[in-house]
């Protein structure tokens, strides 16, 4: 063995070697130079700032005093607003995107089944604005309400409540969840399903035991893309919400634009990263417990 | 012997068989997909207890049949019964017969003892948790896989995985075990290996054994009864030994061993056999195959004569009682160890397949280009329906 090791290590194939770690590293510099200036450089910045005080004029001077965390509690509405909406909504994508999924990939034929991938799709061809402001119409004075009205069934207000937050949230997180699980679930083998029921598993019992946790790789992932988009949503809530269901990406804003106080707003951001790292790795860790085998494909 | 404890005692098992009632029943059984008839209208009985095959080229209906058995697939008419029982509306998960799939279908999810006891943990009431063990325990062992329960499935090599899918089939004890070319994926030493295995297994267990498969060396070698099949209709069902020696037709004759296949019209008939005319007005004497049909004069028909039957000797000493001698040129020798294949192109009879035993000096001597003698008797040749 070492003789062998030995020979094949000549100064021509280690020579490759080396230039084989220099495309590598010239491959990754690209994407290393991103993440660094726009991700690590950034928040690195935001740290910083989280700990300064407001410059009297507005903005960021130089300080060191934690008052801005302490004080985070005075937004204690935008962070419950997130997290409860934000896993709510995660849920209910589930909920709703799973038989489309399950559907999508094992039920349909598949002579329908690229038609219905389209369908699912089509939304994203139109402006994401634009499709929020339908939104505010369906919801608004003249919409739904309306029509409840003319029925007799009295003075509805749907619009600018958690409801028309979530039916934006579930309108336009859907797909992503939808995707995610219909692949877990395409490449399921149907013959596991046989041999289920093969050895005395019922239509539930099989779903139970075989597809889902076959299919929790694509759960993981869905859960995971709409939870991180959903804790830094901004828009849905601005339109959808008023200014009365406001989420941390809303405080934000305001923060940073209204009352031009950089080092509490970088405060709250600081608070969100936090809270996100912390529930993201709980829940991986969560699932990999109960998940069995790795797929590579999972976040 | 002793991890064989839950089977019953093979006395009991032979004097249920004595009885023989049918374990497995298709009454005029039809599925059709869209305009393809897997399966026309077949009927047949196999026997509590036995091995049985299903033999046929793809697309013969074999495994349809068996999907008929294990509930995958409902019969357009007829119906299926299992143990006496009929089958009609009763799905796959209420049935007493378990498979073995062609490529195992092992729950990748499970390790090895999960996935064996996958059907123990289905039944209600539920069973408690040291019986599955015991039971998974005792099944791993019986096909030798004893202390690989906490493995995961696809650390193990094709054989092993093999033996994980007829432990978990196995494990329910079931009325009937069903197989899918379960030897298909293994290397031909290993699938040796399997098939005096499983057929060991089925003589432990007693339970009757339904196999489906393309080799007709596996079937014979393991079948007490195999069903001939094609176009989804059964040609011939019957013992090993009927379908070598009295196949019903040229396409069993065909696919069962190996036969040369001389075709021509039938120009005379009696008791025991026919004349067969060939294309170069040559006319042949055999005797009618036991189970085949009779022809009449004016049908097409073929003589099919085993390699093993047809002698061969140094030109000009031929023994004199043969029916048919004819001098031949020896093309190609194929030698396969305990004996050699020899081709022999004979003018007015074209390519011949002779095979000699070991034993034969001629086995060793004959050589490609050599002149030689063949022949055989009438009574060693069949006359069989051409189709």
């Amino acid at each position: 063995m070492t003789a062998t090791a030995q020979t094949i290590a000549t100064p021509a194939v280690t020579e490759r070697r080396q230039s084989g770690r220099w495309l590598t590293a010239l491959l990754l510099a690209p994407s290393a130079v991103w993440f660094f200036v726009l991700l690590i450089l950034p928040l690195a910045v935001v740290l910083v700032y989280s700990v300064g005080v407001r410059a009297p004029a507005g903005g960021y001077q130089a300080a060191f005093t934690l008052d801005n965390y302490l004080n985070l509690p005075a937004r204690w509405a935008a962070f419950k607003n997130t997290l409860t909406l934000a896993p709510l909504g995660t849920l209910i994508c589930l909920l709703a995107g799973y038989p489309l999924a399950y559907f999508l990939a094992v039920k349909s034929s598949a002579r329908w089944r690229v038609m219905l991938l389209i369908l699912v799709i089509v939304p994203f061809w139109t402006s994401f604005l634009i499709r929020t402001y339908a939104w505010i119409f369906i919801l608004g004075g003249r919409g739904i309400p309306a029509l409840l009205d003319a029925m007799g069934m009295g003075d509805v207000r749907l619009i600018n409540t958690p409801f028309s937050v979530m039916c934006g949230i579930v309108y336009a997180y859907l797909p992503l969840m939808v995707f995610p699980i219909y692949v877990s679930l395409e490449k399921l083998d149907k013959r596991l399903l046989e041999a289920s029921e093969d050895l005395g598993a019922g239509p539930f019992a099989t779903f139970r035991q075989i597809t889902l946790p076959l299919s929790a790789p694509g759960i993981i992932t869905g859960c995971m893309l709409v939870f991180i988009l959903l804790m830094g949503e901004y828009l849905i809530p601005q339109m959808l919400g008023g200014g009365k269901v406001f989420f941390i990406g809303n405080a934000l804003v305001d923060l940073f634009l209204q009352s031009l106080n950089w080092p509490y707003g970088s405060a709250v951001a600081m608070a969100l990263v936090i809270i996100m790292l912390v529930t993201v790795s709980l829940y991986l860790r969560a699932t990999a417990a109960t998940g069995g085998r790795r797929d590579a494909s999972l976040i | 012997m002793g991890v064989t404890s839950w089977t019953e005692p093979k006395a009991a098992a032979a004097a249920r068989s004595a009885s023989a009632p049918a374990d497995v029943e298709f009454r005029s059984v039809t599925k059709r997909f869209g305009p393809v008839v897997a399966v026309d209208d077949i009927s047949f009985e196999i026997p509590r207890g036995s091995f049985h095959s299903f033999l046929g080229p793809s697309g013969c209906g074999k495994t349809t049949s068996l999907r008929l058995i294990a509930g995958f697939e409902q019969p357009d008419a007829g119906e299926v019964a299992i143990g006496g029982r009929s089958m009609v509306g009763v799905p796959a998960y209420r049935r007493p017969v378990n498979m073995v799939f062609q490529h195992y279908a092992l729950f990748p999810h499970m390790n090895v003892a999960d996935n064996v006891g996958y059907g123990l943990r289905q039944a209600r009431p539920k069973l408690d948790r040291a019986e599955i063990d015991k039971r998974v325990a005792e099944t791993l062992e019986l096909v030798r896989l004893p202390k690989m329960g906490a493995r995961r499935t696809w650390e193990l090599s094709g054989g092993q995985q093999q033996r994980v899918a007829l432990a978990r089939a196995l494990v329910n004890r079931p009325t009937v075990l069903l197989l899918d070319e379960p030897l298909a994926a293994l290397d031909r030493k290993l699938r040796r290996d399997m098939q005096i295995e499983l057929q060991n297994l089925q003589r432990d267990v007693g339970i009757t054994f339904i196999l489906v498969t393309h080799d007709q060396e596996e079937a014979l070698s393991m079948s007490d009864t195999i069903a001939i099949m094609r176009d989804g209709r059964i040609v011939q069902f019957g013992t090993p030994q009927l379908l070598y020696d009295a196949p019903v037709n040229r396409y069993v004759a065909d696919f069962v061993g190996e036969s040369n296949f001389l075709a021509g019209k039938v120009t005379a008939t009696h008791t025991n056999g026919a004349s067969i005319t060939l294309s170069n007005g040559l006319a042949l004497k055999a005797r009618w195959s036991a189970a085949g049909e009779h022809l009449s004069v004016g049908e097409d028909g073929v003589i099919a004569v085993r390699p093993e039957v047809i002698g061969l000797w140094p030109v000009g000493r031929a023994s004199a009682d043969l029916d048919l001698r004819r001098q031949g040129q020896v093309r190609n020798r194929i030698y396969l160890g305990d004996h050699t294949e020899f081709s022999v192109h004979v003018p007015e009879l074209g390519e011949l397949m002779v095979r000699l035993p070991k034993s034969d000096p001629l086995a060793m001597s004959l050589q490609p280009g050599d002149m030689a003698e063949i022949g055989w008797r009438a009574d060693q040749a069949l006359a069989l329906r051409a189709t």
